[in-house]
């Protein structure tokens, strides 16, 4: 009876019967889960934990159908002609250049791209001592920064809610993974993932060989239509010749240009050591910053900063997907923080027995947030995130639907162009407006808000045309 | 039954005193090194020139790690050039200094710290963020 009891406290057989519960809990210890299968951010995991994707995926299978459907006519019906008029290194060369875009765009998908793990409970506990000096309160602070030196600049480090730690330079939070990724650049939807430390390699040669791919593509039909036009015809009789074409030319002339762009944008970013996300935000900017400061991370030097970025040591994913869960982890956190009470409560050290009840109750309540098994902790960054960048995203949007990239959806196309990071500019000065709110901030709906709106340029590529 | 369950757990939890958690360093960028201030809480337990050894050993380790030399951009340009398809058939550089120091922090739990009744946790168990030091209470040392 009291082992029905313990297992409805149970908060993973919350929604199961009793007599089930106590079978899942056997069932866990006769096979171990493997970790990726209580991964609390928003990803999916095929192949027992080798692969994984974004909960949404974004337009990846579009993008993968353009690539294909473009060299696949490509391949049908102007490389027959090119081989017979010119040479058949034509279809070696495109075909070359189309297994190394498709390896890259999966690799850069399929990748962890620098996921941080969630702190544990402990290890949240201890910042939350360190931070906590009043003792409870019956509030969310105001957002929690701290501030380091890296290479004599002071930098800012912001305390990351969902993951209950202070966010390593660099790293961000992404809120559609639900996950706070390394070194993040951004949320790419034609990629389907973030794209951070680990997969930014790929993903810079995914757009560089797919440059290649499309200026290539783009040349070789226009060379196709010109032999053909040359041989005693007119143009408009090539082109009903040879209809397909003509599909090709208009999908590479409008990702040419978007692609081309981006390649550059992305080659500027790899010579100076800079993320989008701190370029969008101009976090080193010269304008930004009072005295002279630089990028600290940056070596000052092209070839550098280029060799460190793309071709620097892999790092591991930090996430662990398949390894097993030890028993510890196992075991719901409400027991294991049940059970670690009586220690800090026998405690005879000072400092522990002044801990009020509600101290205890809250942290128990941090490792139910930290397991996410209470429902409003985790949904807590979504929908605030889209009430407030809804009328930050609605001054942005026209200017990102006029001037960035034409309306046809079909595009693979790119985020970040001038007149885009210009709308980011003046998100940035919303952002000014924010320290007010940081000085005094009596609510939590507020602080929360002034926290999401500092974050709101991660997930500013979303909406994209 | 529930009895037995919370107290074996108990018989585990109640011997961990507290745990400390030690830091990462940023003040180099953001490579990773880890804080060697020793930590008040071991004053008692551990010398502090041994515990610095280690932290060195383990921060010189990392360092070798993510070291920006020739090997690291063989390996990256290899990599690039068979489309990253090398990595599935070949570990990383980072991988096999990953490999060592974890056996390095075993060595140093099996002759120095559990003696002493610590633990240090890799610090890959936990993102690469702190290394985390367990305190056992003196009396599990009886058991």
């Amino acid at each position: 009876m009291k082992n029905c009891e313990y297992q409805q406290i149970d908060p993973r057989a919350l929604s199961v019967l009793p007599q089930s519960a106590h079978n899942n809990t056997e069932k866990t210890v006769q096979r171990s889960r493997r970790k990726w299968e209580v991964f609390p951010g928003k990803n999916r995991f095929f192949c027992d934990g080798r692969i994984i994707l974004p909960s949404q995926s974004g337009v990846l299978p579009l993008t993968l159908g353009l690539i294909v459907v473009t060299c696949g006519l490509f391949f049908a019906f102007d490389c027959p002609f090119l081989v017979k008029h010119l040479t058949v290194f034509i279809p070696v060369i495109g075909g070359a250049l189309f297994v190394f875009v498709v390896f890259s765009l999966l690799r850069t998908s399929f990748t962890d791209p620098g996921i941080l793990p969630r702190a544990t409970p402990d290890e949240a506990a201890d910042i939350e001592k360190q931070i906590d000096t009043s003792g409870s309160s019956t509030y969310r602070p105001p957002p929690r920064t701290k501030e380091i030196l890296i290479n004599q600049q002071v930098v800012k480090l912001k305390y990351c809610f969902t993951c209950k730690m202070f966010r390593p330079p660099r790293t961000s939070h992404c809120s559609l993974c639900d996950n706070c990724v390394e070194r993040f650049d951004h949320h790419c939807p034609w990629v389907g993932n973030c794209v951070g430390k680990r997969n930014y390699r790929f993903f810079y040669s995914f757009i560089i060989s797919l440059s290649f791919l499309t200026s290539f593509i783009f040349g070789c039909v226009i060379t196709h239509i010109t032999l053909r036009s040359q041989e005693g015809k007119s143009l408009v009789q090539s082109i009903q010749e040879s209809p397909a074409s003509v599909v090709e030319l208009v999908i590479c002339f409008f990702s040419i240009w978007s692609i081309l762009g981006l390649s550059g944008f992305h080659t500027y970013l790899i010579a100076s050591n800079l993320t989008t996300n701190e370029d969008i935000k101009g976090s080193w900017s010269s304008k930004r910053c009072a005295e002279e400061s630089g990028n600290p991370y940056s070596y000052n030097s092209i070839i550098t900063n280029c060799c460190a970025t793309l071709c620097g040591p892999m790092p591991p994913s930090l996430i662990d997907r398949r390894g097993f869960l030890s028993l510890d982890e196992a075991i719901p956190a409400v027991s294991a923080s049940e059970i670690e009470l009586p220690p800090f409560t026998v405690k005879s050290d000072a400092h522990m027995c002044t801990q009020s009840t509600k101290d205890v109750l809250e942290r128990m309540v941090h490792s139910y947030d930290v397991h996410g098994l209470c429902p409003p902790a985790t949904p807590k960054t979504t929908p605030l995130d889209l009430e407030v960048s809804g009328p930050a995203a609605a001054s942005s949007e026209p200017s990102l639907s006029a001037g960035c990239l034409p309306q046809d959806a079909r595009q693979p196309v790119a985020p970040p162009c001038p007149p885009f990071s210009r709308s980011y500019k003046r998100r940035d000065s919303l952002h000014s407006i924010n320290p007010a709110f940081r000085l005094a901030s009596p609510s939590p709906s507020l602080s929360r808000t002034t926290f999401i709106l500092g974050d709101a340029p991660d997930n500013g590529f979303i909406p994209l045309p | 039954m529930v009895e037995t369950h919370s107290l074996q757990d108990l018989r585990q939890q109640a011997a961990v005193a507290a745990k400390v958690f030690l830091q990462r360093d940023y003040s180099n960028g953001t490579v990773c090194q880890f804080q060697s201030k020793f930590p008040s809480e071991l004053e008692t337990r551990i010398d502090k020139q041994q515990f610095e050894e280690t932290m060195q050993t383990l921060n010189n380790l990392y360092a070798e790690a993510e070291k920006l030399g020739s090997q690291s951009y063989i390996e990256g340009c290899l990599a690039c050039l068979t489309a990253y398809t090398v990595f599935m058939c070949m570990e990383t550089h980072y991988e096999k200094v990953l490999k060592k120091i974890a056996k390095y922090i075993q060595e140093q739990n099996d002759k120095i710290y559990a003696p002493r009744g610590l633990l240090l946790t890799d610090p890959i168990e936990r993102g690469l963020r702190v290394i985390e030091v367990t305190i056992f209470e003196d009396r599990s040392l009886t058991r």
